[in-house]
């Protein structure tokens, strides 16, 4: 179990445990984190599980696959810390990670 | 209109459902026409992950989903199913009981004695962009489809996207438009390398603008854009000053005409019984992931399971005189007839 902290486009922040090996976006949906929709359910299909990685986390959670580049093509206010969190696996050096949604996904 | 064609069900949506549909309708001998509304068969499992594994098909541990439908085309093949792609289905009319006529958007008309819903998560359609105001714009000066390419005539056209589509239509309208700014969000294009090239000559001769940002918002009155306001990737605000914008940001599912047919829905969904798979109408079913009952699991599986079922229950509407034996495959000649194995 690791700590997972959503900021949404307000700037309320929801702290939950991950489980390592899931995902960002799995751990989002499980946790009811608004903005968050996941439409494709994880399929790196759509862009509605966007978020923005915290610039200290950046590092270590690393840049999108180029798959995950094509689909952020369809993104809302895409910027260089962007990923879709279904393709950002959870591992136990990402405890304490921090993410934001935007305003709106795809 | 053109002339009907006369089949015994017509089955919406060519996924994975539709497609075993088929296969159980089959041995019953009934005929099916299906009708999608991609360009391809398969559905989502074509369209959106064709390359995934899915590990939980029965009797396969890992089959691609292209692999699936590959594999679910060769099995229906003895039925000689009938596609009809590029199409979406419009109306559904009752003419009988129960007998339906089916009308699509493409004037292709069925009659037939029962409709399999196996739409999936609805049609595919275009993705509106996330772009704030941008609905009021559609009807008049934002399009997501080119249907005559003379209407962009003498037009300033910007074209926003990366793939085949933004990328065919920027070089297929650059000698229509009076002026072609093609936006981009990177440098990397996900369309076809050589119109990549072809559009980088176009750049290069100074005869269209390409343009690296995404659209924040758009300026307009009444219908008619008249700028989009663009950030660059170096945070740079500007305006492109345009009559048309064609953003192409791929396909979403939507709902679509289901709503229009006369079925009871349930949260975008059609409830139907476990026993056949029937909607709230007659002689109309739902299977697949369109479909909710009491512990519905939105599985490929359930699906194949669903249609099964339905078939039985069609059998009636298809063949009312005929009593139905149940019959399997592995040992009934008659079954092995109708597969082309016996």
């Amino acid at each position: 179990m690791v700590k997972i902290t959503y900021t949404d486009s307000q700037g309320t922040s929801r702290t939950v445990e991950g489980d390592i090996g899931a995902t960002v976006m799995e751990t989002a949906i499980k946790n009811n984190i608004p903005e968050i929709e996941a439409e494709c359910g994880g399929a790196c299909s759509c862009a509605t599980c966007h978020v923005y990685v915290d610039e200290e986390w950046r590092e270590k959670v690393g840049g999108p696959n180029p798959m995950e580049e094509d689909m952020l093509d369809f993104g809302y206010d895409v910027r260089p810390n962007s990923r879709l969190s279904c393709q950002i696996k959870i591992t136990q050096e990402l405890d304490g990670l921090k993410v934001a949604t935007p305003d709106r996904q795809a | 209109m053109s002339e009907p064609i006369k089949t015994d069900v017509v089955i919406i949506g060519a996924g994975p459902v539709g497609l075993f549909a088929v296969f159980e309708l089959g041995l019953l001998d009934i005929k099916a026409h299906l009708v999608d509304i991609l360009d391809k068969i398969g559905g989502q499992c074509a369209e959106l992950y064709p390359e995934k594994p899915i590990y939980d098909i029965p009797g396969l541990p890992s089959v691609s989903a292209q692999g699936l439908v590959d594999n679910l085309m060769e099995q229906i093949k003895p039925f000689n199913p009938q596609f009809h792609l590029n199409e979406m289905v419009e109306t559904i009319e009752k003419i009988g009981d129960p007998a339906f006529r089916v009308t699509t958007n493409a004037g292709t008309v069925f009659e037939c004695k029962a409709v399999v819903i196996a739409a999936g998560g609805g049609s595919f359609q275009p993705k509106r962009p996330p772009i704030p105001g941008i609905e009021a714009y559609e009807a008049k000066s934002v399009h997501y489809a080119v249907r005559r390419m003379e209407t962009f005539r003498g037009q300033r056209v910007l074209i926003v996207g990366g793939g085949d589509s933004a990328l065919d239509w920027t070089l297929n309208l650059a000698p229509i438009a009076s002026h072609l700014t093609l936006l981009h969000r990177r440098q990397e294009f996900r369309a076809a390398p050589d119109s990549v090239n072809k559009m980088m000559a176009l750049v290069g001769e100074g005869k269209i603008d390409l343009v690296l940002g995404q659209v924040t918002s758009l300026e307009g009155a009444d219908g008619q854009v008249s700028a989009a306001i663009v950030k660059r990737t170096d945070g740079s605000i500007f305006n492109i000053a345009c009559d048309a914008i064609l953003p192409f940001f791929g396909l979403t599912m939507k709902l679509g005409p289901v709503a229009n047919w006369g079925i009871a829905l349930e949260d975008d969904l059609i409830p139907v019984e476990t026993a056949s798979f029937e909607t709230s109408v007659p002689g109309i079913f739902a299977i697949g992931d369109i479909n909710t009952y009491p512990g519905k699991l939105k599985l490929i599986l359930c699906g194949f399971h669903e249609g099964a079922l339905m078939a039985q229950k069609a059998h009636r509407y298809v063949y009312p005189d005929k009593r139905l034996t149940f019959q399997y495959t592995t040992s009934s000649t008659s079954l092995q007839k109708k597969l082309g194995v016996n």
